[in-house]
C-alpha cells in the first residue's frame, strides 16, 4: 500500500470551528509544499465543506461533531470531512449548483447551496457519500509544473 | 480569524470598511450590519473590501441578499478594492457580472 500520513481532527459542530479547521489546512498544505494559489483553493474548499456539515448536518440539534481526516501522500493531499447528522438528497442539490447567469433576474438568484460547487471548482476530485451521515472526500495534486491561477480556475492533473 | 466592520455616512453614500475573514462564522455579523443600510432608499452602499484577506461562499450569499434589497429598495450596491483571491470567488461562480465590483480601485492593480 501506498505510503502516507494520517492527521484526524474531531471539532463541534459550530461555526466558530470553521476557522480553526481552515488554520490547519493551510498548515498541512504549506508543509506539503502547495503553492500560495493552491493553499487558498484548498482553504475555501475545506470550509465549504465545513460550514455545510456545520449546517445542514446539524440544524435542530445541539452537539454533534464533525470529523475530518487528512491523508498526506507523496503527490497529493485528500481531504475527509464526515458528520453523523441527517443526510440529504445528493441529486437535487446538484441540480441546484452552478455559475450564475448574468441575465439572470436579481430576485432569482441563490443566496446559498453553491458551496458544493465551488468545492468542486478549486479542488481536483471530489466524492461525496451519503449513507450514514455526509462524507465528502475531496482530493488535491501537488503539482511540479505549476499553472498561473489567473488563467483558468481549472487546474492541471498530472 | 474575526471579522470588523467599520460604517461611515457620507451623504448619500454609505462606506463599509471590512478587515478579517467573511466565512460561516463572521457572516452572520456582516448581515447584520449591511442589510439595514441597504434598505435606506436611494442609498449607495460602497463596500471596502481592501482588508478582507479570506471569504468563502457565506460571504457571496450575504452579498446576494445585499443585491436583492437594493433591487427592492432601490438603493445601489459596490464592492471596491477586492484582493485577487476574493475577487476570484466572484468570477467562479459567475457573479462578477451581476454585483457592481470594481477592483481597479485598489492601488492600481
Amino acid at each position: 500500500m501506498e505510503p502516507f500520513d494520517f492527521i484526524e481532527m474531531k471539532v463541534p459542530a459550530k461555526a466558530e470551528y470553521v476557522g480553526v479547521v481552515r488554520l490547519s489546512t493551510s498548515g498541512i498544505a504549506n508543509r506539503m509544499g502547495f503553492s500560495y494559489e493552491d493553499i487558498e483553493d484548498l482553504k475555501v474548499a475545506i470550509s465549504e465543506a465545513m460550514a455545510n456539515a456545520t449546517e445542514h448536518a446539524y440544524k435542530k440539534e445541539d452537539g454533534g461533531e464533525v470529523t475530518i481526516g487528512f491523508g498526506v501522500y507523496q503527490d497529493r493531499l485528500e481531504v475527509m470531512i464526515a458528520d453523523r447528522g441527517g443526510s440529504f438528497d445528493l441529486q437535487k442539490v446538484k441540480k441546484g449548483i452552478g455559475p450564475y447567469e448574468s441575465d439572470q433576474s436579481i430576485e432569482d438568484l441563490r443566496e446559498g447551496g453553491f458551496g458544493l460547487f465551488l468545492i468542486e471548482a478549486l479542488m481536483d476530485k471530489v466524492e461525496i457519500k451519503n449513507d450514514y451521515g455526509v462524507i465528502v472526500l475531496m482530493t488535491k495534486y501537488l503539482h511540479e509544473n505549476e499553472v498561473d491561477v489567473n488563467d483558468n480556475q481549472i487546474s492541471t492533473t498530472q | 480569524m474575526n471579522l470588523y466592520v467599520e460604517t461611515k455616512e457620507d451623504g448619500n453614500t454609505q462606506e463599509v470598511k471590512l478587515s478579517g475573514e467573511i466565512d460561516a462564522y463572521t457572516a452572520p455579523k456582516l448581515k447584520e450590519a449591511l442589510l439595514p443600510l441597504i434598505e435606506i432608499k436611494g442609498t449607495e452602499v460602497v463596500v471596502n473590501m481592501e482588508d478582507v484577506s479570506y471569504m468563502d461562499s457565506t460571504g457571496l450569499g450575504v452579498f446576494i441578499g445585499a443585491l436583492k434589497s437594493s433591487d427592492a429598495n432601490n438603493s445601489k450596491l459596490r464592492l471596491i478594492c477586492l484582493q485577487d483571491r476574493v475577487r476570484r470567488l466572484f468570477d467562479i461562480t459567475g457573479l462578477d457580472g451581476i454585483i457592481n465590483i470594481d477592483s481597479s480601485v485598489r492601488g492600481g492593480k
